[in-house]
């Protein structure tokens, strides 16, 4: 599963990736996870807040750090 | 504020979570009116003498600590009860195809409201400007969410007295708008960063807000998440703050501040301002020392220019901003700001 964490590498959108990726682990779920940090693939998004998650090519969440039960939503 | 609404999954029903509530308010209300005989209690256990400087420095040490985070975590928590009514879309929406003038009233009363942290600075900038607004309306929001927000008046309520604070409020949100609308007169558009004058002269209308109902209980869990957040960021900075402004309170001569900062000294504000910009610390650190300093004779406006300036005038938020502003339009922002915090400087000095 393709995701992507949108944010211009700040301590939250830090967090928001490791997040994932651990809750994937957990779940036995293969994704890859892209890190954007330029502001302008950020924009054509058309987020307003930092960090976002991309599932899909669909925003699925921004402007804080997603709880693991959201995670796990995802990538079900 | 997540697109995908899952609402925690509480087993307490609602009503546990309203009575929680007004029992913690209580409580609060009951230790808060208790600080005073406390922090005199906490002090006789050192072996210093009350009245000496170390008995005065301890003495406001553990008053003010225990004061200023139990008013923070009451303010921020209702803070963010109330602004997860509003939402960066929200505040688009409501800002896309407003003239200037009403515009950038309502652009710095909604930057007071808005959830907003600098790292989303940039992203919420091109957000608004893409949807339509002028630039000098989103320049309203952008002074203003900085510069007015809950941890400096709490700060300010506590160190200094409420009407420190109601001015600082007032004058701060004045210079949001008259310092926006004067940009936005400037005509500087042609000012920003070439692709995001592209998105600007492609504005289209916003998409409606699509946020997902909540129930106030899961506007309490956003509470208790935003006193979390903060806390974790400024607690330090408090204790820090508060120490530094302990001992100026303790051991710093009387007439010192006066004769360096006083009414009197004319480039005192002018100084101030300077200084201020460069200096990155967040409301938390500055206000305790603030309000030592204002205890030693500075003078009233010259440290609200301060405090403004280290607040709104910011190196780091100014290098975010590089993005998608020119140098040039970025001087003509300090310049305009810096303009506004002089003025409130001087016309406090004058005043009080």
């Amino acid at each position: 599963m393709d995701i992507k964490v949108l944010g211009p590498g700040c301590a939250k959108c830090k967090a928001t990736a490791d997040l994932i990726s651990r809750v994937a682990d957990q779940a036995g779920k293969a994704v890859t996870i892209e890190k954007i940090e330029d502001m302008r693939q950020i924009v054509s998004f058309g987020v307003m807040t930092t960090p976002a998650v991309v599932v899909g090519g669909k925003v699925v969440h921004k402007g804080s750090v997603p709880s693991p039960d959201q995670v796990l939503g995802w990538l079900a | 504020m997540s697109v995908q609404t899952t609402s925690h999954p509480s087993a307490r029903p609602d009503w546990v979570w309203h009575a929680g509530l007004i029992g913690f308010v209580a409580v609060w209300w009951l230790v808060y009116r208790q600080l005073i005989p406390l922090s005199e209690w906490i002090t006789a256990l050192f072996p210093v003498d009350r009245h000496s400087h170390t008995g005065e420095a301890i003495a406001f040490f553990f008053y003010d600590v225990p004061k200023v985070m139990m008013l923070l975590t009451l303010i921020v928590f209702a803070m963010g009860v109330l602004r997860s009514y509003f939402s960066p879309e929200r505040t688009r929406a409501l800002l896309a195809g407003k003239r200037e003038g009403v515009g950038n009233v309502m652009a710095a009363g909604l930057g007071v409201m808005t959830p907003f942290c600098s790292c989303s600075a940039v992203p919420l900038f091109i957000g608004l400007v893409s949807a339509g607004v002028p630039l000098g309306v989103t320049f309203s929001f952008l002074i203003s969410a900085p510069m007015v927000n809950e941890v400096a008046l709490v700060l300010l309520f506590g160190l200094v007295g409420w009407k420190v604070a109601v001015t600082y409020a007032a004058f701060g949100l004045t210079i949001a708008v008259v310092a926006g609308w004067v940009i936005g007169k400037l005509k500087l558009e042609g000012w920003l960063q070439d692709w995001v004058r592209d998105i600007h002269s492609g504005a289209t209308a916003p998409d409606a807000a699509d946020d997902a109902p909540l129930r106030l209980v899961d506007r309490y869990h956003l509470g208790i998440e935003v006193v979390r957040e903060i806390f974790g960021r400024v607690w330090m900075w408090i204790i820090l703050g508060i120490g530094i402004g302990a001992l100026i309170h303790g051991y710093v001569p009387q007439d010192l501040m006066a004769r360096i900062m006083g009414a009197d000294a004319w480039w005192s504000v002018p100084a101030a301002v300077v200084i201020g910009i460069p200096m990155y610390t967040n409301a938390a650190g500055v206000i305790p020392i603030v309000e030592a300093l204002l205890g030693k004779g500075a003078a009233l406006g010259t440290v609200l220019a301060f405090m403004m300036s280290v607040i709104a005038l910011s190196l780091p938020e100014m290098i975010i901003l590089k993005q998608v502003l020119t140098l040039r339009l970025i001087a003509v922002f300090i310049a305009v700001v810096g303009s506004g915090i002089l003025a409130v400087g001087y016309l406090f000095n004058f005043l009080f």
